[in-house]
């Protein structure tokens, strides 16, 4: 068995590896093909490697460079931690061999794959880092290869969405490089387990208050909380629609992540504040969110407006801060991850057939290629919360926190945008998958396409992952469970980073 | 030293937040820069300022000697630059393609991505 210390480096040296190696060939878009595909295998495995090891031996720590913390840099993984690199190698395997059909020349040219890794390096380190300043520099990277990726190929529309994407990206990582310096001026420290176990002797709960908000404006921008989501309507449907997968897929969820890092670990003084507040603007993300959503009439819209009122599921279980209300965050967190992404493969695979993404143009899905549809109800399903899939252990398990901790408006709003999830989904099948083709019947050209298997595989795979966790849901909200443990005793986290020091 | 830098960061801030707000890019974008080095400045203050003294152990010692000003800060207020300024470079090369493809400057006009609604739409 690989020793601890390996296993917390290998997520980040294999996408670099990857990356390397792709521009090593930059001219052979084969190779870089293959390499994206064996890349995202080996993330796979590292992923799970590390995954079994925490679940064996509890909290991972190493110390880079051997400084010991709080004076080095920390890599920290925890059930959480773990998870989202398990679902983040699922993700890349997934989207690497969707890309073998659905990325054009033109862009693996302009250097598509070494970007995705890179991006997904930047995924990882977020996911594992254990000092606030090396989260901000993760986030750099994962945004400037984000960047690139939105705007490859060049096209009107993708610059537009770009400026407004770059522009609120690098506003929020300001904020949170002003909220990390302040904090780190009052604790004298950047290693996050230092922090959270310095913060309470202060004695200056204002001031912390005033950084935890300065935080929940920097990761809410991330991960597109009301008011602050505005870039991702404009963005998300601009790129290549693999690349809209994997952004959809992972770097909102970075920014609930570290959200539920951040609002477990260091800023628990008053929660009475800084939780009501996150409550009350989860609610309003989920429910302007859907309203969104609901007034599209474009695939790739309906589902990215969609992204926003998910996210505020998800700070809802933070917000609520019992151990079934974070579980759920956990479970919707990586639900999300897989169904949402998965949703986008599906669209791409829609318009790999009928050569739209405009609702009004498309139809009749259902009739010429089943299997597909089916796919794609079953994910959508799955998105709305319909029971057994994953999605209902999800967001059954918010919901029912929620009236658990006796938020009775809270809860309804979450039961009714789940009905309005369920419509909007249901928009895109009657339209896309049910009604007639608006030229009568689906023109022959189109009837005689065969869907590609790169695209189909991974959209099948994820569909069938969704429904073997919802049949077996028992060992993942047992796994979500135990996170949430972990996640409201700091004391292990801290425990774990701070003593074991060499 | 350090109240009056606070007091220049919240001045800086204050000069981005306008800038941000104009209604052309190009003013936006230097807005960022002006954002980047007030949160700069913030974490160097952050770090406490010592006058007359360096960051460096003098040999053979191998810990500081007297006076000494803290590393840290500089080592990360300079990790910041240098991320600022890639930023800086994409976010001038975008500003400079979505002119020259858009031909508009004000972002009012960029309804490429979020086309306004027509009445056949509705």
């Amino acid at each position: 068995m690989l020793s601890a210390d390996i296993l917390l480096v290998l997520p980040l040296l294999i996408p670099v590896f990857s990356a390397s190696i792709a521009v090593l060939f930059y001219k052979s878009n084969v190779a870089q093909r293959w390499t994206g595909v064996v890349g995202a295998i080996a993330l796979c495995i590292a992923g799970i490697l590390l995954f079994m090891e925490v679940r064996e031996s509890g909290i991972l720590v190493t110390y880079l460079g051997n400084w010991p913390a709080p004076f080095g840099i920390t890599l920290v993984a925890d059930h959480l931690a773990a998870t989202m690199l398990v679902l983040t190698g699922i993700l890349t395997l997934a989207v690497a061999v969707y890309s073998l059909g659905a990325v054009g020349e033109r862009e693996e040219h302009f250097g598509y794959y070494p970007l995705t890794h890179v991006m997904v390096m930047g995924v990882c380190g977020s996911f594992l880092t254990g000092d606030l300043f090396n989260l901000f520099v993760w986030f750099e990277v994962m945004l400037i290869a984000s960047f690139v990726l939105l705007v490859l190929g060049g096209r009107k529309i993708q610059l537009d969405g770009a400026f407004k994407y770059v522009l609120m990206n690098v506003v929020a990582s300001t904020i949170l490089l002003a909220g990390v310096s302040i904090l780190y001026g009052i604790t004298g420290s950047l290693n996050m387990a230092d922090i959270a176990h310095r913060i309470h002797d202060i004695g200056e709960p204002g001031l912390v208050t005033v950084i935890a908000i300065l935080f929940i404006i920097a990761f809410g921008m991330k991960a597109a909380l009301f008011p602050l989501f505005f870039w991702l309507p404009a963005s998300y449907h601009v790129p290549n629609i693999a690349v809209s997968a994997i952004f959809a897929g992972l770097l909102t969820k970075v920014g609930a992540y570290v959200m539920i890092r951040v609002f477990t670990l260091i800023f628990t003084e008053d929660i009475a504040w800084t939780h009501e507040i996150i409550l009350w603007l989860s609610v309003l993300t989920m429910f302007i969110g859907v309203l969104g959503a609901v007034s599209q009439f474009e695939w790739r819209k309906i589902l990215s407006i969609h992204i926003i009122s998910q996210i505020g599921y998800m700070t809802l279980g933070l917000a609520l801060y019992t151990p079934m209300a974070l579980a759920g965050a956990v479970l919707y967190v990586a639900h999300n991850i897989i169904i949402k992404a998965n949703l986008f493969l599906a669209a791409g695979i829609g318009h790999h057939l009928m050569g739209s993404y405009e609702l009004k143009k498309l139809g009749g899905l259902y009739k010429y290629f089943p299997i597909f549809a089916a796919f794609n109800l079953l994910s959508a399903f799955s998105l709305a919360g319909v029971p057994p899939l994953w999605g209902f252990w999800a967001k059954f398990t918010v919901i029912f926190s929620a009236f658990q901790a006796e938020r009775w408006i809270p809860a309804a709003f979450a039961i009714f945008v789940g009905l309005l999830t369920l419509y909007s989904m249901m928009k895109i099948w009657m339209y896309a998958f049910w009604k007639k083709h608006p030229e009568g019947d689906v023109p022959e050209h189109i009837q005689k396409k065969k869907v590609p298997l790169t695209m189909m595989i991974p959209v099948a795979a994820l569909t069938l992952m969704t429904i073997a966790i919802g049949l077996f849901a028992e060992p993942v909200i047992e796994i979500a469970m135990t996170a949430a443990e972990e996640l409201l005793e700091p004391e292990r986290y801290i425990h774990a980073v701070l003593e074991a020091a060499p | 030293m350090e109240p009056l830098l606070a007091v220049v960061a919240g001045i800086l801030f204050a000069i981005a937040a306008y800038l941000l707000t104009r209604r052309s890019i190009v003013k936006m974008v230097i807005g960022l820069v002006v954002l980047g080095n007030a949160a700069n400045l913030t974490l160097f203050t952050m770090g406490g300022l010592t006058r007359g003294a360096s960051a460096i152990i003098p040999y053979p010692e191998t810990a500081p000697v007297g006076d000494y000003a803290n590393p840290l800060p500089q080592a990360l207020v300079l990790t910041a630059i240098v991320i600022g300024f890639g930023m800086l470079a994409f976010a001038l090369v975008l500003a400079y393609r979505s002119w020259q493809e858009l031909d508009t400057l004000d972002p009012d006009g960029m309804r490429v991505a979020e086309p306004i609604a027509t009445e056949e739409d509705k």
